[in-house]
């Protein structure tokens, strides 16, 4: 079993649902990246997705679109990324995923992506524009390594498209819950609930909802069978970090 | 999905939300074209429509001047001045045929969103176009003729603000619009399909050429010649050259300035393979992978990236991609108003320039045909500005600085 899945399984069994904060490389800023990714990690996330900054981030919302813009004017790099993971790897207790767009990870090879990934103690990767059809390669250098390419999906996926996705898949299923990009919403669409109970028949691994979360409430009254394991949330919680709140308070709402 | 590819090019690297639509697009594209009736509906809108057959007209200045002969093939007569119309009729008919109600798409300089916008009413469909915000203000005709053919015009703020940030804004909006939408890409780039469906419907061009000049002198033309942005009017015209060897295929990226540290926009000859957009071709990037802004004095050729079946045909040599700066482009443009009485769109006259720029690259008495793509009523904000320098000095004050900040960050 992947550690991703198994830190979900666990962090599910604790208290549900399982927390997955998404955090841009470099938010708020430079100096204050790492303790808050350590906040996070002590509020008990189960899983950290990193954003790896690029300038076109076609399937993101205007907060984490911003946040990307802001790290690339601060120098923010994957190879930063990477080396900082390096020097602090085991210190956290999450698992850890980066979130990205493909071409920074092709531009720095993937052979190299994969072994350096393995070594800075990088668990998974989401990579948005790349759909089952182009990831054969990368899946398979990653699998030697026991990372994860974690599968997307969403109300438009049908079940056969997910049977695609399910025979190469580890970690857990990043399930989107409405039909556009990264950002909040007030209610989460009754589609949302069809895809999770969809997704549930055909993976046998976790599902994490994400795009549009922000607060518990959005999960009350989902039905018992379309529960998913685990919830992301990015922009709620960059715009909370931004305006001056703290990480582990963000986290509490949830607890 | 079948033959995403030309050669290790292209593909189809878009968000999974995007991949129900993409592949609906796919299969009406196999059922819907080859039918008889697709075709016949479509001949009727090129025809009564935008205007086709359009002429293949001879140049006897510059012929003279040149010593050897010089066509055009005059894409600029088309309705809506350009040959952006041949594909927006194209897909506009294939969404309604599809089920379809409304049309999204990106502009740039605001030809494709006019054409599009065209189609639409003529259609019968609704019509969201996104542009950058800074195109917005420099091309306010052209938004005001969207407006006026019922098209809402959606200014995108983020990124540079032009291109390449409006087509990523009309993939989010197709992403929850697709039920109703079809996205009208505007060139021959994007995911696939859209490569080989734009080049579907803008293979016309190069169709008509072949067919005019055959029965005009009996035989194939030396050299064909296209500008190259995101490559649409380019693969156009080449394409139904490929196979034919004794026929030279020239293709023309714009330099910019050319000053050092200036953008510009031609990724085949100063870019490198990545991921854009949905697909791999060549493109302006740092070595970190992040897309480099672009600068043409043409809208229209202002874009980091270019159809993936131009990189093929650039690395397998069929096509020879040459290169023009700004002020040679615009050189072009005067020449041609003066010596034939045409006013070529600024993108058109890189190609125009090319020719007219290494006249020794053709032998004398050959026959060269220049695809002019579009009309210049456009770009008189441009190139009144431009005054005698040849230049547009405000844009290469402004490119030479970003420019160079640009590359103290990165390198």
């Amino acid at each position: 079993m992947n550690v991703l899945e198994q830190k979900i399984r666990h962090a599910a069994e604790e208290g549900w649902p399982a927390l997955i904060p998404f955090l841009t490389a470099g938010f708020p800023d430079r100096s204050r990246f790492w303790p808050t990714l350590v906040e996070l990690d002590e509020a008990g996330a189960a899983v950290i997705e990193i954003g790896v900054p690029f300038s076109d981030p076609v399937a993101d919302g205007p907060v984490v679109e911003e946040a990307s813009r802001r790290a690339l004017a601060d120098g923010i790099t994957l190879r930063g990324i990477m080396k900082e993971l390096l020097e602090r790897k085991g210190l956290l207790k999450a698992g850890l995923v980066l979130m990205g767009y493909l071409n920074p990870f092709l531009q720095y090879g993937f052979e190299k992506l994969a072994d350096d990934a393995a070594a800075a103690g990088v668990n998974g990767f989401i990579i948005p524009d790349m759909p089952f059809e182009e990831s054969a390669s990368l899946r398979g250098m990653l699998g030697k390594r026991g990372i994860a390419l974690i599968s997307l999906v969403g109300p438009n996926t049908g079940e056969a498209r997910m049977r695609l996705y399910a025979a190469g898949s580890e970690g857990y299923v990043y399930v989107t819950s409405v039909m556009g990009t990264t950002g909040e919403r007030n209610a989460l669409a009754p589609q949302a609930a069809d895809a999770l109970r969809r997704a549930r028949a055909v993976f046998s691994l976790p599902l994490a909802l994400g795009f549009g979360l922000r607060e518990p409430s959005q999960l009350e009254g989902f039905p018992e069978d379309a529960r998913p394991d685990a919830v992301v949330f990015g922009s709620a919680l960059l715009r909370h970090l931004d305006s001056g709140g703290s990480a582990a308070e963000f986290l509490r709402r949830w607890r | 999905m079948k033959n995403s590819y030309f050669g290790e090019f292209g593909g189809c690297f878009v968000p999974e939300l995007l991949m129900p639509p993409l592949l609906e697009v796919e299969a009406a594209m196999r059922r819907l074209l080859p039918a008889a009736e697709f075709q016949a509906e479509l001949d009727d809108l090129l025809r009564n429509f935008a205007g086709r057959p359009t002429p293949l007209t001879y140049c006897p200045a510059l012929s003279g001047n040149l010593g050897f002969h010089l066509w055009l093939k005059r894409e600029d007569l088309l309705h809506t001045g350009a040959h952006k119309i041949n594909n927006t009729l194209g897909q506009a008919l294939l969404a309604k045929k599809m089920g379809k109600t409304a049309l999204v798409a990106e502009t740039g300089a605001g030809q494709h969103g006019v054409a599009t916008a065209a189609a639409a009413a003529r259609l019968g469909m609704k019509c969201d176009i996104y542009m950058g915000s800074e195109d917005v203000a420099r091309q306010a005709p052209n938004v005001m003729r969207m407006k006026l053919l019922g098209a809402e015009v959606h200014a995108v703020e983020s990124g540079t603000r032009t291109l390449k940030d409006a087509i990523n804004e009309a993939l989010r909006a197709w992403i929850s619009s697709q039920e109703s939408t079809h996205y009208c890409f505007g060139t021959a780039a994007g995911p696939h399909p859209f490569p080989t469906l734009v080049r579907e419907f803008q293979s016309v061009i190069g169709r008509e050429t072949r067919a005019r000049f055959l029965e005009k002198t009996g035989g194939l033309p030396d050299a064909v010649v296209a500008c190259v942005g995101g490559g649409s009017n380019a693969i156009g015209l080449f394409y139904p050259f490929l196979e034919e060897t004794s026929v030279r295929i020239i293709g023309v990226e714009a330099a910019g300035t050319g000053e050092p540290g200036c953008f510009n926009s031609a990724p085949l000859n100063l870019g490198a393979p990545g991921v854009l957009h949905g697909n791999y071709t060549m493109l302006l990037q740092n070595r970190d992978g992040q897309i480099e802004p672009s600068h043409s004095i043409s809208a229209g050729l202002d874009y980091p990236g270019v159809g993936p079946e131009h990189a093929r045909l650039h690395k397998t040599g069929r096509v020879r991609y040459g290169m023009v700066k700004d002020a040679n482009a615009l050189a072009a443009f005067h020449r041609l108003c003066r010596a034939e009485g045409i006013l070529p769109a600024l993108e058109s006259s890189h190609a125009l320039a090319y020719v007219l720029d290494h006249p020794a690259d053709f032998a004398p008495g050959s026959a060269v045909v220049v695809n002019l793509s579009g009309r210049g009523d456009k770009d008189m904000g441009i190139v009144a500005a431009s005054g005698d320098s040849g230049i547009c000095a405000v844009r290469t004050a402004e490119c030479r600085e970003n420019g160079m900040q640009h590359f103290k960050r990165n390198f």
